[in-house]
Parts: C-alpha cells; structure tokens; sequence
C-alpha cells in the first residue's frame, strides 16, 4: 500500500518545498534590511502581471523545458546527462551555421531547418559520452561535463577565428539573415489597439517545447522504446535478462536527451539573439537538472516547474533592475529553490507521509 | 506602466528634490559584476563621482544574464533614464537594436563597436594597447630573470589587444625577453575566477616570470594576489590597483573608464552622440598609474623612459601596433 496518495506525493511535496524556499528567502532579503513582501509583489508584478514580464518568463521556460525534458528523458534510464550545457553550445553552433549558410525562403522552413542541425549537433554531442559510458563503462556525469568544457572551447574558437565578422568586438557570429528570423509571441498575438509582449523575446519556439513535452510523454509511456528505457532504468540485469540490449539503450536514450537539450539553441540564437554569441546557453543545460528532479521527471511536472524557474529568472531580473538587492542575491534566492525541491525533497516528504500515515490509520480505527 | 509610475513616483519622493524632473542617468554593468576591482568599479566610481559632486542620482543594474541587456536597455530608456550608459562590448549589438525605438534617449557605450553607429548612441573606445605598451616596458626593466608575463580573460581580440601592446613594450626594452602569454578560460567565468588566476600565476611563476600583467577583470586579483604571495611583482588593469598590494604592484595601466562615465554622466541630455569617442595616452584615456604604493619600485630610468615612450606615442614617432589592425600582434603569438 501506498503511504502517501499520488496526488498528494506530485502537488503538495513541491508546494510545501516551495513554500520553505520562499520563507528562507524572505528571511535573507529581510536580513539585508529590504522588504520581502515588496520583493515578491515586485518580482510577481514584473514577471506576471504584464504581456512583457510573461514574454521573458515563458522564453526562459522555453529553454528550460528543452534542457528538463533532455535531462529527464536520461534520467528515465538512470543516465545523468549534466553535459545539457555543451549539447546546447555545440546545437548554437548547427543552428548558426544552418541559418547563415543556407539560403531559407521563409521563417517556417528556417525553423524545421534549424530544429534538426540543433537536434543533430546536440545528439552528437551527446554520441561519445554515451559510447564511453556504453562500451567502457566511463562514467557519464563525468565525461558529460567534460564535455561541457570541451563545447565552451571549440565555439570559442570557431566565434573568434571562423565565424566573427572582421573588426568586431565581440565574439560573436553576424546576424542571421531576415528570412530565418522567428516570429516573437509580439509579431503573433500583438494588434494596434492591443500591443501584447512588446519587445519581449519568447518566440514561436515556444511550441515547439510545448510539442516535445508531448513527445517525450508519447516517446517515454507509449512505445516500445520508452518501455525499453524505462525497464532499463529500473533495472539493467532484468532488462539484460529480457533481451534488452544496455548498449543500444544508453546510447539512443542519450541522441535523444542530447537532441532535446541542442533544441534550446533554437529559442536562444535563432530566436532571441539572431545571431551565436558566445554565452548563449548561460547556465540554463544547469537547470535543467533542477527542473527535471522538481519535475518528477514527467513532461507535465516539467513544464511546470519550467515556467516556476523562468518566472525565478525573470523576478530576479526585474528585482536587479528596481531595487538595491545585490544580484547575487537573487542567485541565492534561486538556489534555495533548487535546494528545496530537488536535494531536499525528503525533508519534506518523511514528514508528509507520517501524517497521511495517521490519517489513515485514524480512519482505520474508526 | 502602472509599475513604472510607482517606482518612479517612489524614487522621486526619496530624491526629495525638484530634480526629478530632470532626467537620471543610468548605468548598466557588464555580466563581471559592480565590484571587480577593475573594469565595471571603475565605471561605478565615475558614477558615483558624478553623483556626488551633482548631488544627482543614478539607476544601475548589474546584468545577470544575456537577454538582460536588451530588456534593461528598454526598461531603462521607458523610465526616461538618459543617457544610458553602458560597459563592455557585449552589449553593443542589443544597444545598436534598443537605440532605434527611443530616438530621445542617447546611449553610451564603452569597449563596443558597431558597423554603422546609430544618431543616439555614442561609443569610447580606448587604446588599450599603448598603456599597455608603457607597462610592458617597465615590466622589462623590472624583470630579473629576463621573463615576464601576461595573464589575460579569454582569448578575445579585446584581451590580445592589451597582450599585443606589452609585448611590444617589452621587446623594445629588450629584444630577447621572454614573454609567457596565457588566457584565463574559456567560459564567461573567466573574468571573474581569483582562484585560476592564483593557478595561472603560479604557473607562470615557475616558468621564471617574475613581473606578471593581469588583464582579466575579477580574476586578476587572484593573480595580483598570489605575485605579492610568492615576492613577484604584479602589473594591475583598468583601474588603480596598486594598493591592494602596497610595495608589490609594480604599476597598473589605467583605463580611464570612470572619466568616461563621469564625462558622458556630466554631459547628460546634451551629450553628443553618433561617433566613436577613441580615447588614447594623449587624452589620459589610458596612463601608467604611478602613486605612493608603488613608488619604491619604480626607478628614475624607468620614469624617464616611460615619459619619453609615451611623449613619442603622443607625437606619433613611435607608432604601437594595434592588434585590430590585420588580428594578429608582431610581437607574440596568441
């Protein structure tokens, strides 16, 4: 029997987590003299309550549902893919080289276009690590981050010695051109009488998450494969014993999170910079991990907690801008979050399931 | 809006002054932070020189993240902010987009560079490579073990803009110097790592540099650090670091990005824009910081040579290579 109801274990745990990372953070604004209750309706008002806050908060989420569900898609397997980071660099790279190289007629085509050399070039990064860890038993969260590293490097070269055009500043690649630039939700929704999102960068790219959130759920409790992975996950010798090959596993389940996670470059570079800088990931392959953990890896916990940490992101950026709360602050409010609902969820759970005990038990006495 | 109004509104009670209608300038800090001792405190203090002989108030944000720069750009130039100002050259393209939805507020940028440089929006550009030139001669003349060395961010044409000029410097006082280059990183940390800087000085310290200049924002202070530690001298950057080890940093070569910033601040609506602003040893741009920490180490020979370098520099005799010109340095292989 169960000790906890279902629903209870998906909404409450991360609620209650929630609700102590807040008050922690509260406690900390408060220790630095600034007022948390002016904070939080700052943060809400900035990230909520206008088309423009939400325009920055969904584009956030765009990337961290991208590097969530590669990240979950893994972990399916019992793979930890920390290398998000470096597939999402090197797709930048695809999804650059694709836009500037070939000659698109039309955004739609630009994108579909775009979506496979981020796909492709992420897989690929994730290829070896998974071949290591396959084949010779290296252990994947180590060569995943090395290779985050390695990522870092080669697109550091490619921007100052290939890409970047003479006489720049910046290592940078030249923008992108016109035909291969992304509808914003502000060309899309935005009328003269009504001007929605202005200038905010989340894109159509957005739908695409929202499609693969629904093709993870398909890929992971509907086909055959997702069943391999799954079983594999849970247990290797048993899937090695049913005839399931670990080889084959844990390589297409990492082409598939490596791909997930490339398809972040996509929102970043094609939709929001236009062009491949150099620090277009920043961090969100990171989060990623976060959000798959306070996700229960499954796309609809995903998506949710995508949106939790894009709103983080985007109440952060608006208490930097409107307050003197310095911004390693709001790091550290962001970090409570992660502390609470990914490593300490626990904490929380223990207590939760002695008092559903009682209540149960209660009941049964009655 | 109604938000805007309310802060605004708030900021305006608590300047408790008639100035508010007058327009605040803003500040907006590159991704290595307020205070990393080097190139964005140096910014701050322009800043806060400005507002404490004005009595006037400034905005500033530091940026965490890359869609930051286009949304405080915005954010800042609807609350009227003006001008804008702005550091590193990261940010130069999104200010390039922003400049042309508020044709009012003028813009200011430092280090960036722009293809065709919009009406509102003013670049500084400094010349790096001939303060760096001077401190690379003193560094030759410091040196004992005829090795110096230079520690720089990443390995961007900003950063081997600085590296070429002391190259040059060096080599004029002594052709047969050897010089050892490295780059902090390659990951946007690497402008503020103190620990890999300490690492990298470490390293270059058993390769028998005894001088080593640090360009690399936050991550130099490692680097300043560990040379006092280790009884080497240090060369800081950008702004006056010479007292952070009194008697141990030889010299820093000043990037006057606080006249800069208190210049554009003091000029304010009526700034003048649509240029480059190139600022250079003949505008105190750029300049050996010489002071009462650093005085011991510094001999007359150097001092003479330096003016004699720096006036030749002026006078355009002595002509430093600038890195930009075809990217590449005569002087060093990066």
């Amino acid at each position: 029997m169960e000790k906890m109801p279902k629903w209870a274990d998906a909404t409450l745990v991360p609620l209650i987590s929630l609700l102590l990372a807040a008050l922690l953070s509260a406690l900390v604004i408060l220790a630095i003299g600034e007022d948390p209750v002016a904070a939080l309706k700052l943060m809400v008002d900035g990230a909520l309550m206008r088309s423009s806050g939400w325009g920055y908060t969904l584009y956030y989420a765009t990337n961290f549902i991208f590097t969530g569900l590669a990240v979950s898609v893994a972990f399916h397997a019992r793979l930890f893919n920390i290398g998000g980071e470096g597939q999402a660099m090197l797709a930048g790279l695809g999804v650059a080289l694709c836009c500037l190289y070939i000659p698109w007629p039309h955004w739609s085509l630009a994108l579909l276009g775009a979506c496979l050399f981020a796909g492709l070039f992420g897989a690929a990064w994730a290829l070896i690590p998974a071949y290591l860890q396959a084949k010779r038993g290296s252990h994947i969260v180590i060569t995943t981050i090395m290779f985050n590293y390695i990522a870092f490097s080669v697109l550091g070269y490619m921007l100052v010695n290939v890409l970047r055009p003479a006489r720049a500043m910046e290592p940078a690649s030249p923008r992108f051109p016109e035909a291969t630039n992304l509808p914003t939700f502000e060309d899309m929704f935005s009328t003269a009488a009504a001007p929605l999102f202005k200038s905010a960068p989340v894109n159509v790219s957005f739908f695409v998450a929202l499609a693969a959130c629904v093709f993870v759920y398909l890929l992971i409790w509907r086909t055959k494969l997702g069943y391999e992975i799954r079983h594999f996950g849970f247990s290797e010798t048993a899937a090695n014993y049913a005839g399931t090959s670990g080889v084959r596993i844990t390589v297409v389940a990492m082409l598939i999170s490596g791909a997930l996670a490339g398809l972040m470059a996509v929102n970043t570079t094609q939709g929001e910079a236009e062009r491949l800088i150099l620090n277009s990931t920043e961090g969100a392959g990171f989060i990623g991990i976060a959000v798959a953990l306070m996700g229960r890896n499954h796309p609809v916990g995903v998506l949710l907690a995508a949106l939790l940490f894009g709103f983080l992101y985007q109440g952060g950026a608006e208490l930097a801008l409107w307050t003197n709360i310095p911004r390693e602050l709001i790091t550290v409010i962001q970090a409570l979050v992660i502390l609470f609902t990914g490593a300490l969820d626990h904490m929380v759970r223990a207590p939760l399931e002695r008092v559903f005990l009682a209540m149960r038990s209660k009941k049964e006495a009655l | 809006m109604s938000l805007i109004q309310k802060l605004l509104g708030a900021s305006a009670a608590l300047a408790l002054s008639a100035g508010a209608a007058l327009a605040e300038p803003a500040l907006i800090y590159d991704l290595g932070g307020k205070f990393d001792k080097s190139f964005n405190e140096a910014a701050f203090n322009g800043a806060e020189r400005w507002a404490k002989e004005t009595g006037g108030t400034y905005r500033e944000i530091e940026l965490q993240s890359e869609a930051q720069r286009e949304q405080a750009l915005r954010r800042f130039a609807e609350a009227g902010a003006n001008p804008v100002v702005t550091t590193g050259f990261a940010i130069a393209s999104a200010m390039e987009e922003v400049a042309k939805d508020y044709p009012d507020t003028k813009f200011v940028n430092i280090d960036g560079w722009l293809p065709e440089i919009p009406a509102n929006v003013q670049l500084i550009a400094f010349q790096e490579h001939q303060g760096s030139y001077l401190v690379g001669m003193m560094a030759a003349m410091a040196t004992k073990t005829n090795t110096v060395g230079f520690i720089g961010g990443m390995g961007v044409p900003l950063i081997r803009h600085f590296g070429c000029g002391f190259a040059q410097g060096a080599k004029a006082v002594n052709a047969d110097i050897n010089i050892v280059a490295n780059m902090t990183g390659t990951t946007p940390t690497a402008w503020n790592d103190p620990v890999k800087g300490s690492e990298l000085a470490k390293a270059q310290i058993s390769q028998g540099a005894d001088v080593i200049y640090a360009a690399a924002g936050g991550t130099g202070v490692g680097v300043l650090q560990t040379a006092a530690d280790e009884g080497i001298l240090s060369i800081g950057v950008d702004s006056n670091q010479n007292h952070l080890h009194s008697g141990k940093v030889l010299t820093s070569m000043l990037k006057r990005v606080d006249v800069a910033v208190y210049n554009a601040m003091t000029a304010g609506e009526g700034l003048e824009t649509g240029g480059m602003t190139v600022l250079g040893l003949a505008d105190d741009g750029v300049g050996v910081a010489m002071d009462e920490h650093n005085a011991a180490l510094v001999t007359a020979e150097m001092t003479a040579a330096v003016e004699a370098a720096r006036a030749q520099i002026i006078a355009g005799d002595l002509n430093v290579v600038s890195y930009y010109e075809n990217d590449s340095c005569p002087a060093i292989q990066f």
